[in-house]
């Protein structure tokens, strides 16, 4: 093993990973499925069924709207009981498909398995990635086949596969280089030739040895591409995409740039394992590891749900709460970019990395206080901005100011937050900020 | 008494260099421009499109703009601006901002407990604020705050209410609330329909007692001033033709009301 990575500030919270040690299991066939039609960034995808229509497991229910979009599956067979709206994590209103299960679980037909893809052509298996409606699954859901095709005028000399899972809590990444090593491999590979890239770097946190050893054991025999496995030091958020790529590569990402512009692409394993099923078995992505954790329940684990899967059912599965323990958060995602929700009847959807409960006893209410000007956010932040400064502008809404000190490149990572001894809601402050920015910057380019 | 000599001398020729100075250096001001300038609300609210109201009033003055863009006059005042220009005006509707939510702490039911930061735009960012109405007013006072002339009024029950008499329909409110639950309507106009929740009435009562049903009970009472709006449960007050007063009265849920 060579030199531990690292890269700028960030904070190491308790880990709390108490389901690492479960394997994965199949969660059972529900009798209700809520398919939200927009589990990616970009435009919703347009619904291919009526309410009525009878579908197969894997069927393609809805159709990519536009470039930035994603193909929609269905996660059994049975009947469209409504075109509905569902909640989202963020509190939106999402367009959603309701199957009602037959019970049968009938595959439809599936995609033609290419079993000779070392010898594809990279653009068919672009197109399965796309057919398959595959997007990043570590919480972005970024649209997998617009990160594989390159963008005219740059080059990728560069994979990176994120392993990291520095959040707290999960364990579904960790569970499934575990158990799939070999698959996990075959996707890192068949990326890397779509990508036409010779050096391949898996990054993970090293407490995860027992992932690091078996994927390195596995990826000795492969030659072309050469895969390094590389431990990197714990510190959360080594799992953002600009962190990863300056730990592993020292090349600094520029402000509102691209990984492809310092010659990266970086995927989840997740959607690794992804890519590799729908490519070599002709899986459409209609199903996802999630941990569901948290102290209230009677049992955590790593389930495999499919989508549209409620909360509540996850929350069953896990053996419901504990006698007299009561939830005073319910978090889609882990702790510190998860997304607080309100309601047990949202869907697993294809970014569903986690489901995380909290008792009363773990959950602190702070009130916000003054800035201290101690300057601890400064220190942690991992884009090198300065979150204090930043809120006390954004406070008196003077979003220019903002703007000039680069709040578009806030990741939302929460070290600032967690770290602030004044118990200030920066990262809130930091949403409210982007969206006003993000807001006049597409104002102004729609009036060009 | 020297003390008294030295300021007096110098009060002297200070008052001496004041009066040189505004001779040669002084800026003539249009006297128009203050008289238009007198008769613009003076709130700075900005959405004429100019910088504040001496911006406006001296494009008004210099003949760039014409009179009527300021949406918070006064109509008498607006006449008499017109009057003072030599300009025609039409005399616009005159409009009030409306709250169209009904969904205050006795009639709406909350999923959660907030505990951010004290603004609607910011609450957005947590769960949308986490009212079993997604559509519902938040009540934490992003268009209070935006409002120049203080019409707006945050209940002790958590929901924004326009005071008509203050509102002078500048619209900033409009566009401050992250629900868009504001709009600008005819003064004219008494009763209004408190609610924008689109979705079908059964499941807008689990959560709020004060949503419209879209039973149809005041369309039918009143064809000519109401309407149900196409494709949802939501009756909408024709404002070409505004119901009257007494109409709020067969509204099942009251949020048909003043």
């Amino acid at each position: 093993m060579i030199k531990i990575f690292h890269f700028y500030g960030g904070v190491h919270p308790q880990e709390a990973k108490i389901s690492r040690g479960v394997s994965i299991v199949d969660a059972p066939l529900y009798p209700l499925y809520t398919v939200p039609l927009a589990m990616h960034i970009g435009a919703p995808a347009r619904s291919l069924v009526k309410v009525g229509d009878t579908v197969l497991r894997g069927q393609q229910i809805g159709e990519p709207a536009s470039f930035v979009s994603s193909a929609i599956h269905s996660p059994t067979s049975g009947k469209v009981k409504a075109l509905d709206v569902c909640l989202s994590p963020q509190g939106t209103q999402l367009p959603c498909v309701v199957i009602e299960s037959d019970g049968e679980d009938t595959p439809a037909e599936p995609l033609p398995p290419i079993p000779d893809w070392r010898d594809a052509d990279p653009d068919i298996l672009r197109k399965r990635v796309a057919e398959a409606g595959i997007v990043g699954m570590g919480g972005a859901s970024f649209p997998t086949p617009v990160k594989l095709s390159i963008p005219p005028g740059k080059s990728i000399d560069t994979l990176i596969i994120n392993g990291v899972e520095c959040e707290p809590c999960l364990t579904a990444d960790h569970r499934l280089m575990l158990e799939s090593p070999k698959m996990i491999l075959e996707g890192v590979e068949l990326v890397a030739r779509i990508l036409g890239v010779k050096n391949v770097f898996i990054g993970i946190e090293n407490n995860k040895p027992d992932a690091i050893q078996v994927l390195d054991k596995e990826a000795a025999a492969y030659t072309d591409p050469v895969i390094h496995v590389l431990p990197l030091h714990v510190r959360y958020p080594q799992g953002a995409e600009k962190q990863l790529i300056y730990a592993i590569t020292k090349r600094q990402v520029p402000s509102g740039g691209l990984p492809a512009d310092v010659h990266c692409v970086v995927q989840n394993i997740g959607s690794i394992y992804a890519i590799a099923e729908a490519v070599i078995h002709g899986k459409p992505l209609y199903e996802r590891v999630t941990t569901v954790t948290g102290t209230p329940l009677v049992s955590t684990g790593n389930w495999r749900f499919r989508v549209g899967t409620s909360y509540a059912e996850a929350i069953k599965l896990a053996g419901g709460l504990k006698e007299g323990a009561s939830i005073a958060k319910l978090i889609s995602g882990g702790p510190m970019m998860g997304m607080t929700v309100y309601s047990q009847s949202i869907p697993v959807m294809k970014n569903t990395s986690g489901i995380l409960l909290m008792a009363p006893e773990e959950v602190h209410q702070y009130t916000s206080k003054a800035c201290l000007r101690c300057g601890r956010c400064n220190d942690v932040c991992p884009m090198q901005l300065m979150p204090g400064i930043l809120s006390v502008q954004i406070e008196n809404e003077r979003f220019d100011d903002a703007q000039n000190w680069h709040v578009m490149d806030c990741i939302e990572c929460g070290c600032c937050a967690y770290t602030c001894p004044a118990g200030r809601p920066l990262v809130q402050h930091m949403r409210r900020a982007k969206s006003e920015v993000g807001a006049k910057l597409r104002a102004a380019k729609a009036a060009k | 008494m020297s003390t008294l000599v030295i300021i007096v001398v110098v009060g002297v020729f200070t008052g001496i260099a004041i009066a040189i100075v505004s001779k040669f250096f002084g800026v003539e001001s249009n006297p128009l421009e203050d008289q238009v300038k007198e008769l613009l609300p003076g709130a700075n609210c900005g959405g004429c499109g100019y910088a504040g109201c001496s911006g406006y009033a001296k494009a008004l003055a210099e003949g760039k703009a014409a009179p009527g863009a300021c949406a918070a006059q006064k109509p008498e005042d607006l006449k008499k601006t017109a009057a003072l220009l030599g300009a025609s005006v039409e005399q616009k509707v005159p409009k009030v901002a409306v709250v169209f939510c009904s969904g205050d702490d006795t009639n709406a039911t909350r999923q959660a407990q907030y505990n951010g930061i004290n603004n609607c735009r910011d609450a957005m960012f947590v769960a949308a604020g986490a009212k079993t109405c997604t559509y519902g007013c938040l009540g934490l006072g992003a268009c209070a705050r935006v409002c120049p002339f203080g019409a707006i009024e945050i209940t002790d029950k958590h929901l924004a209410v326009v005071h008509k008499e203050l509102c002078r329909g500048c619209g900033k409110c409009v566009q401050a609330c992250p629900k868009k639950l504001i709009r600008l309507v005819p003064r004219s106009a008494e009763i209004h329909v408190h609610c924008s929740n689109p979705m079908k009435g059964a499941v807008k009562l689990r959560g709020c007692k004060a949503a419209c049903i879209g039973c149809g009970k005041c369309v039918r009472t009143a064809p000519d001033n109401m309407r149900i709006n196409n494709g949802t449960a939501l009756a909408e007050v024709n404002y070409g033709n505004p119901p009257a007063e007494e109409l709020a009265q067969v509204c099942p849920t009251h949020a048909l009301r003043k």
